[in-house]
């Protein structure tokens, strides 16, 4: 067999395996939309952990990561302190959150909305904000599968080929399984994921200077500046890091689908204990940055760092190897896309048609209606990424820009008696509005600072000003608040 | 029922994973003293990776406490 067939064979075998646990932990429930959803709400410690590894390790922590240390060098550093802040907010957010979503039986961030400020467009406004930013990072993952599939075949298959054959995997299993499905699938996902981590950051580092130390010693050599910020870009500093890691902590649980994820726990103890492991479990994520590093002497002059990775591991190891990297690195993102699509079709469905336009949708026409959303942005989202030319980074930054501009809504929603329905909606508007502008005029970062931060800003503080100028009426379903 | 707010001393567990990885990074962003083989901004960053799983775990103890008293009480 040629040494593409070796490797696609292998992740062929490896991502069957994982559709196989899919479908089985499918199978026998009666999938209402509850199910569908939150999986019941019954998710204890262990199939929780599952989920949210599982939706932490995605193709941007995978390709994207050695992307960044391949052609930025020192910013990359934020993803290390970014992940790991995120859990320390969601710690202090989510089982709040949980405890009102118990009570209230939500199941996604805009029932909270809903609920909370009693304002059907301001929850619709959030539910449409989340669909759109979601699609970025839906889009990343199917940018992702579409790479390893086109390098591990050596560069046989095209990466267009390679995306369209993904979507249609992903749909099928995302439509016959929901969310439970998607836990299982992360056990399997998680263990190769570390494995392949923990490969690629020590083994090719070895292979090709003999050791780690030995790679950082020659990178220093040749580009001393690279592990430092702003390392090989010019407006990537200090202040660029501070506010980026603060957007994007602030607004790792500000995504439907971690919120999401959040209500399927079955109490707020095993959310906390999660986030109590998880930044240590996330170390393991530094290893992909070695791999990046080592392409910059190895692969140099790539004409996107995305490639990086695998190109280093195709020079590295053997086929049936780089099969393995490549099933892990494919797992790696059908898992978190599943979470992604099936979030956003939920929400158009059920918090964005519903409340507008078909108020009498019973709750089984809702799943059916999310169910043709997931195909609908699927195809959506595939149509973007054969168009686009983003890194994986700037995607997902893209995303998180837009998301964390809920924060204010959340936060003080949960923990503020006075904040006002006017106030968030006003700030909303202005952040979302702020973040449309400066991303579309390329402004980004603005002045040395993230976009997303600066928009954050002026939320915040219109937020907070309005609330403080008009007072809320009080409202019953408030009344737990 | 009435949301139950995080206490001031897990906030403040939770604050000093920020100030180590996050506001404090023109003090530790640079390549040396190499440990390990492995630049010190990185290493910086990997062993506070461990010490915030350190302080969440302090943060759940304190925030967990309370919790059991309140439902003893009548």
């Amino acid at each position: 067999m040629s040494p593409s067939a070796v490797a696609l064979t292998t992740i062929f075998a490896i991502v069957a395996m994982g559709s196989a646990i899919g479908f089985l932990a499918g199978v026998h429930r009666k999938m209402d939309l509850e199910q569908w959803t939150v999986g019941g709400r019954g998710f204890g410690p262990l199939l929780m952990y599952l989920l949210m590894a599982g939706e932490t390790y995605t193709t941007f922590s995978f390709l994207g990561a050695s992307g960044w240390a391949y052609s930025r060098g020192g910013p990359t550093l934020y993803i290390l302190a970014y992940i790991t802040l995120t859990f320390v907010v969601s710690f202090f957010i989510l089982p709040q959150l949980w405890e009102v979503a118990r009570q209230h039986r939500l199941q996604t961030q805009s029932d909270f909305f809903q609920l909370r400020y009693g304002n059907k467009y301001l929850a619709s406004l959030v539910s449409l904000a989340g669909v759109a930013f979601l699609i970025p990072y839906f889009q990343l993952q199917l940018t992702g599968l579409g790479i390893i599939v086109s390098i591990s075949s050596f560069d046989g298959i095209g990466r267009t080929s390679a995306m369209v054959i993904s979507v249609v995997v992903l749909t099928a299993f995302v439509l016959t399984g929901g969310v439970r499905a998607v836990a299982w699938v992360s056990v399997l996902k998680d263990l190769l994921m570390v494995f392949a981590a923990l490969a690629v950051g020590i083994g090719i580092p070895y292979i090709q200077f003999g050791g780690i130390r030995p790679m950082f010693a020659a990178l220093l050599k040749a580009h001393p500046a690279h592990l430092t910020m702003p390392g090989a870009t010019t407006n990537l500093g200090h202040t660029w890091f501070v506010s980026t890691v603060l957007l994007t902590s602030l607004g790792g649980c500000m995504w439907p689908h971690v919120c999401g994820a959040s209500f399927t726990a079955k109490n707020g103890d095993t959310l906390r204990r999660n986030y109590v492991i998880m930044p240590l479990y996330s170390i393991s994520l530094a290893f992909v940055f070695f791999a990046g590093f080592t392409a910059v002497l190895v692969a140099p002059g790539l004409a996107n760092g995305d490639l990086s990775l695998l190109t280093v591991a195709r020079q590295s190891f053997p086929a049936w190897f780089l099969g393995v990297i490549g099933g892990a690195g494919a797992l790696t993102a059908m898992v978190p896309a599943s979470i992604l699509v099936l979030t956003a079709a939920t929400l158009f469905a059920k918090n964005l048609c519903r409340p507008l336009f078909a108020p009498s949708l019973t709750d089984h026409q809702v799943g059916r209606l999310s169910r043709l959303m997931v195909v609908v942005l699927s195809i959506v989202s595939l149509y973007l990424a054969i168009y686009s030319s983003s890194t994986l980074v700037s995607l997902l930054l893209l995303g998180y820009a837009g998301v964390t501009q809920f924060f204010p809504g959340m936060v003080l929603g949960l923990y503020w008696k006075r904040v006002s329905t006017i106030g968030v909606f006003a700030g909303l508007i202005a952040g979302l509005t702020l973040v449309a502008v400066l991303m579309l005029s390329n402004q980004d970062p603005f002045h040395g600072w993230s976009a997303g931060f600066v928009a954050l800003c002026v939320n915040l503080t219109v937020t907070v000003a309005l609330s403080l100028v008009f007072v809320s009426e009080p409202r019953a379903s408030a009344s737990a608040f | 029922m009435p949301l139950k707010k995080p206490s001031p001393g897990a906030l403040v567990l939770g604050l000093i994973p920020f100030v180590g990885m996050c506001f404090s990074v023109a003090l530790w962003d640079r390549v040396d003293p190499i440990i390990l083989g492995i630049p010190f901004n990185i290493v910086w960053l990997l062993g506070w990776m461990a010490i915030s799983s350190l302080c969440l775990w302090a943060a759940y103890r304190v925030e967990t406490k309370p919790d059991k008293k309140d439902e003893r009480a009548p």
